[in-house]
């Protein structure tokens, strides 16, 4: 990979998930660094929101925190978490939000909790689910940003911190769950999309310098590479505005 | 109306032992710290924590062996360390107990207690091991009344039985502290910025203590009363404390801290090295001004001192903390 990192592709192709007009419930890191390219390229009028409080963010400086003072910017509306998560997030008004985690499995399940099959006596504690949860449970579809590694694409996670397609097919339905699901996996090695039917995770792309064996190889669950193209490269109007207007500072851009 | 302004070491000094308590702010920013330092240098035991997404509040409170339970939905100080690098070890050594929620349903839980309702239900949780798993059994729960009964419960919508939802129990805790920029000296509150939960944690508090940035006179807060977040009648103390939120942000007054929370991140991942931080910024300093001295003093504080412009600093060092 010549002229770009691997973060700056990750933020282009994450920024390109969300539309003109949309919704966007956005996280720390790579999420703050898609959805603030969005809003300074090909989607202007996108609402950013932040469970801490803020809706409809116009940032000056990248946030460090979904309560970073950052926020504030330029925002039409400031509260507090009940608000965004009850009239905002659990009515049904947030188009797309921003997912990480240890460990995802192939329908889009997240763990951020512990590693271990008992959750009370863990090898390795995580942060949590924070707002996480929730945002699985009630945001219109997800985008899930994550390290590939074969260990964190495992058969079976340990805990299911943040619901995705479940077991597949029509289980999230069954749950009781109201809308949403994952839509799309980022991660360091290329980009997964989910089956309208079985909900299973399938390679869509691969990162330019690898081939599609290589991300199957790096995933510990069979991944479906049929119909795996290679990832579009950042565009150089695009790659100026990440690192001279979105991230100067290189706070997240590596 | 009377006064309830009293000095921060006399308000901490109000809190025992096994006290159930829930601290205002939001993973780094507008936690009450200067409060928090107190209670370590009391040498608190026992405490119950209850809380949505904290950060290095609750880090060095357990990793002064200040804590014996939580419940929460996050413990980080996100950009600056994906996990409390204390809470990590207590948990992993089993040093502590704890349930787990989302930020959702432990707001959700807090709103309850400030409506004094028992419950809320959510829509959230379904199809998540955060409602079908949980930290504490059954006996747990049962043999200690500040923990809830039931950690949660699914049900039916009575009025359409398609409807399933998850109802989250109130919580109630003896304590709330709260870290803000304004308040008078009778206790009317005034949050500027975002509010996190501040106000739900207050009302569902026996005991409410508000450190601020600054007493006002009341004329100044009454005169615009829709931008005021909690009345009087809710408030039992409140104690002056400048810079009270170092090393975290409070808006419209100064920002985070990168060198210090760099500090503690660095000093907190070795139990040698957190007993360090310990001596040198908590244990061996007798007040918050001491304190204030010992991370740099005026010159370091005025280079965190918010542009009015913004509410924030925004030329703040914040990347290459050590050229």
């Amino acid at each position: 990979m010549s002229d770009y990192t691997l973060t700056e592709l990750m933020a282009v192709t994450a920024a390109h998930e969300i539309q003109e007009g949309e919704v966007v419930f956005a996280g720390t890191g790579l999420p703050m660094l898609g959805a603030m390219l969005a809003q300074r390229t090909h989607a202007p009028g996108c609402c950013i929101i932040f469970e801490a409080g803020t809706v409809a963010s116009q940032l000056a400086h990248l946030p460090m925190s979904v309560g970073d003072p950052r926020a504030m910017r330029g925002a039409a509306t400031a509260a507090g978490l009940s608000e965004v998560f009850s009239y905002v997030l659990q009515a049904g008004r947030v188009d797309v939000g921003f997912l990480s985690g240890a460990q995802i499995d192939r329908y889009g399940n997240i763990n951020s909790t512990s590693i271990g099959l008992d959750p009370g006596h863990p090898q390795v504690r995580f942060s949590g689910s924070g707002g996480a949860c929730d945002i699985a449970c009630l945001a219109r579809r997800t985008v899930i940003i994550a390290l590939h590694e074969k260990r964190r694409f495992p058969d079976k996670i340990h805990y299911v911190t943040s619901p995705g397609w479940l077991e597949g097919g029509e289980s999230r339905e069954r749950a009781g769950l109201v809308r949403g699901g994952p839509d799309v996996v980022v991660t360091t090695k290329g980009v997964m999309r989910f089956r309208p039917d079985t909900k299973a995770m399938y390679l869509a792309s691969y990162h330019p310098g690898l081939t599609a064996l290589d991300v199957a190889q790096d995933t510990g669950f069979p991944l479906d590479v049929s119909e795996a193209v290679q990832t579009p490269s950042p565009d150089p109007q695009e790659l100026r505005i990440l690192r001279e207007v979105v991230d100067p500072e290189r706070v997240f851009r590596k | 109306m009377p006064s309830k302004v009293i000095p921060l070491a006399q308000a901490a000094a109000l809190v025992p032992d096994g006290a159930t308590l829930s601290l205002g702010g939001f993973t780094t920013q507008r936690h009450p710290m200067a409060f928090v330092y107190e209670l370590i240098r009391l040498r608190r035991r026992n405490l119950y924590l209850f809380g949505h997404s904290p950060g290095g509040d609750w880090d060095i409170l357990i990793g002064a062996g200040c804590v014996k339970r939580v419940e929460l939905a996050y413990e980080a100080d996100e950009a600056f360390a994906t996990i409390g690098p204390r809470w990590r070890l207590a948990a992993e050594r089993g040093q502590i107990e704890w349930e787990d929620y989302s930020n959702f349903s432990m707001v959700a839980r807090f709103t309850a207690g400030a409506m004094g309702i028992p419950f809320m239900p959510l829509r959230s949780l379904l199809g998540s091991d955060v409602l079908a798993r949980g930290g504490l059994s059954a006996e747990a729960r049962a043999a200690d009344p500040r923990t809830s009964a039931l950690k949660l419960f699914e049900m039916q919508s009575p009025f359409d039985p398609r409807d399933r939802v998850v109802l989250v129990p109130a919580i109630h805790t003896d304590f709330a502290i709260l870290h803000v920029q304004k308040a008078t000296a009778n206790g009317i509150v005034r949050i500027e910025g975002q509010t996190f939960a501040d106000v739900q944690q207050a009302l569902c508090a026996e005991t409410v203590i508000v450190t601020c940035e600054e007493i006002v006179a009341e004329e100044s807060l009454r005169s615009e009363p829709e931008r005021n977040l909690i009345p009087m009648f809710a408030v039992h103390y409140v104690c002056p404390v400048p810079w009270g939120a170092h090393p975290y942000a409070v808006f419209n007054c100064y920002d985070y801290d990168p060198r210090q929370l760099k500090r503690y991140h660095g000093c907190a991942e070795s139990d040698a090295g957190f007993q360090t931080y310990l001596d040198q910024y908590v244990l061996g300093v007798k007040t918050h001004v001491e304190y204030l001295n010992a991370i740099g003093g005026a010159e370091r504080l005025e280079s965190l001192a918010a542009d009015p412009a913004y509410g924030y600093r925004p030329d703040l060092q914040r990347r290459r903390l050590d050229e």
